[in-house]
């Protein structure tokens, strides 16, 4: 079943008058209920920004333009407040890169539970002291903290523990779809692991839904079952993670991949890829990686290719494409 | 430039202890002992807090060693005061993590590279600007003069990196403290600051104490690391050597840490 199915989603950011950044482009998304999938990008791709349109999070200058998003069959791209809070409970949520510094210093862990209980109970809930703290418990070692972390407060904490925090008070409302937005990378290397391994934990025992935002490949391939990769505003490859490390077919994926080694090899060669990516301020002409693509052909300069089927998915290269038409004749 | 000009760092048995009120004292560097050969790339790798910043601060001369001493051919760091240490910055300069925060957005690229010619080298306005456009180019912002009049945020976080790396270069400094150049960076763009370096040290004999806890980065850039944990030197030898066969567990956990799609899918080795 297809949990969350967004077609044409299209993000503008308009920081000034007649200033136009076109962040997001005509993407399409579709997660099944309980797939772990990856979106890859580096600074600028829009992938926070695509995050934040899907869970409805997206605050002026950014702006939705076009698309629908359908959660669970309800077009949450139209709702508004009290219909959006409801969706809230039960429904889509997103852990923040800095949510680890969301939490309030002068509150508790314990008062953070009891805002967000509180905020979204439903009859027959008390907001109850005690129920709190027996809810925060339960939820504070499902992220493999100890129920003495609930009379904390955020700066007796580790950064990784905070991010700990931050990914229970999420799953405090029970979402059936969660959006982690790099929440590992302002974490030392070694408890960046630790707090990976919980998060496919959890995902394998609740079953929720996952879509993990990262700039870091190497992270993704390791977590999940499916990657998107996004350049400049677009969904340029989608493939199964073991087919993207077999054989990636478009050639950003490549040079993101090729930037990757293990340090233990004999010989380390690090690739990487020449140029910068576009400004998205200009009306795109063409594909937007042709400036720095190894492969590049005439039309790459004149047409966007779209998105189609390649290998087990799908990728966005003129040049790919026309090898497998070629190689079908 | 001839490798002989730069003189061997040799930092010998330093403690750095910090006392803060009503707490107990922490030693953040902890008797630690190496050298860095005129020419030679130096890792010191470790997770946050295993004082690899603090020793990097202590070789600067913007702190000084508890106990212990550091020399840089005969100067000895730790007992620089003002002009002299001063001086001793045209020798040692540090490239920082944040390309972001480590240049004043008011100014131009031009002027943050042209101030340490001027101010160290004493050259006039227009043989700074001359050096100015070849450092530029050395670092690979060609063409030079379109990037020379661009302010900091005009500039992407690789870009900026690079003119970190220029201003650093512009006094002719003899060792180069990278206190992770590019963990601020995207992937893509890291494999290419990460070559420049390469290039200098190989160019201008410069020494390079490279600062990271990216195990990838430390293999392509030294010749021989130290890994720290909690202050203390854990491990050290040959780069390759020390990650083909890590002896210490500290050292493996952080192997096991590298973000390595190849070694998720069973395959070691491309």
């Amino acid at each position: 079943m297809v949990l969350l199915d967004a077609r044409g989603v299209n993000v503008v950011y308009e920081p000034a008058r007649g200033q136009r950044i076109w962040s997001v482009r005509d993407v399409d998304i579709a997660l099944e209920q309980g797939e772990f999938v990856g979106l890859v990008g580096e600074s600028g791709s829009g992938k926070t920004t695509l995050g934040f349109a899907l869970t409805r999070m997206l605050r002026p200058p950014a702006r939705l333009e076009g698309g629908e998003i359908h959660f669970d069959g309800v077009d949450i791209s139209s709702l508004d407040g009290e219909q959006l809070r409801a969706q809230r409970r039960n429904g889509f949520a997103l852990v923040l890169q800095s949510g680890m510094n969301a939490l309030n210093p002068v509150r508790t862990v314990e008062r953070h539970f009891g805002d967000i209980m509180r905020a979204h109970a439903r009859p027959g809930e008390d907001g109850s002291r005690a129920q709190i703290r027996r809810r925060g418990a339960e939820l504070l070692a499902s992220v493999q903290l100890d129920a003495d972390v609930l009379s904390r407060f955020a700066h007796e904490l580790s950064g990784g523990m905070r991010q700990r925090v931050s990914i229970a008070l999420v799953l405090s409302l029970d979402p059936r779809l969660i959006i982690f937005d790099e929440p590992t990378t302002a974490l030392d290397v070694i408890v960046q692991r630790a707090v990976m391994q919980t998060i496919k934990d959890l995902q394998r025992e609740k079953g929720f839904t996952a879509l993990l935002i990262s700039h870091d490949l190497g992270v993704v391939l390791d977590a999940t079952d499916r990657v998107m990769v996004m350049y400049a505003g677009r969904i340029v490859e989608d493939q199964p993670s073991a087919d993207l490390l077999r054989g990636p077919h478009h050639p950003y994926t490549e040079g993101l991949l090729s930037s990757y080694a293990d340090p233990r090899a004999d010989e380390v060669e690090l690739g990487g890829i020449p140029g910068v990516p576009p400004d998205l301020s200009l009306a795109p002409a063409g594909c937007s990686f042709a400036p720095r693509c190894p492969l590049v052909e005439p039309i790459c300069h004149e047409v966007d290719p779209p998105l189609t089927p390649l290998g087990a998915g799908s990728a966005a290269c003129h040049v790919r494409a026309s090898e497998v038409v070629a190689h079908a004749r | 430039m001839p490798a002989s000009r730069t003189p061997p760092l040799s930092v010998d048995q330093v403690v750095k202890s910090y006392r803060a009120r009503g707490r107990d004292k922490v030693t953040a560097v902890d008797d630690v002992s190496f050298t860095i050969a005129p020419g030679a790339a130096v890792g010191l790798v470790g997770a946050s807090g295993s004082g690899k910043s603090t020793l990097a601060k202590l070789i600067t001369g913007s702190e000084r060693p508890t106990r212990g001493s550091i020399r840089f051919g005969d100067v000895r760091v730790e007992r620089l005061r003002a002009a002299r240490l001063r001086r001793f910055h045209r020798q040692v300069q540090i490239v920082f993590q944040d390309p972001y925060g480590a240049l004043n957005p008011l100014h131009t690229v031009a002027y943050t590279v042209m101030r340490p010619c001027q101010n160290f080298l004493g050259m006039s306005a227009a043989d700074a600007t001359r050096r100015m456009h070849e450092l530029l180019e050395t670092v690979g912002l060609t063409p030079a003069s379109q990037f020379a009049a661009k302010l900091p945020h005009q500039l992407s976080g690789g870009q900026r990196q690079r003119v970190v790396i220029a201003r650093a270069l512009a006094c002719e400094p003899q060792l180069i403290v990278a206190d992770e150049p590019v963990s601020m960076l995207d992937v893509s763009l890291r494999a290419g600051v990460l070559k420049l370096l390469a290039r200098l040290r190989e160019e201008r004999g410069l020494s390079l104490l490279y600062i990271t806890h990216d195990l990838l980065s430390a293999r392509v850039v030294t010749d021989e690391i130290l890994v720290l944990n909690k202050g203390k030197v854990v491990e050290r030898g040959n780069t390759k050597d020390v990650l083909q066969h890590p002896q210490d567990t500290y050292t493996v956990q952080l192997l096991d840490a590298v973000a390595n799609p190849y070694a998720a899918a069973g395959e070691s080795t491309r």
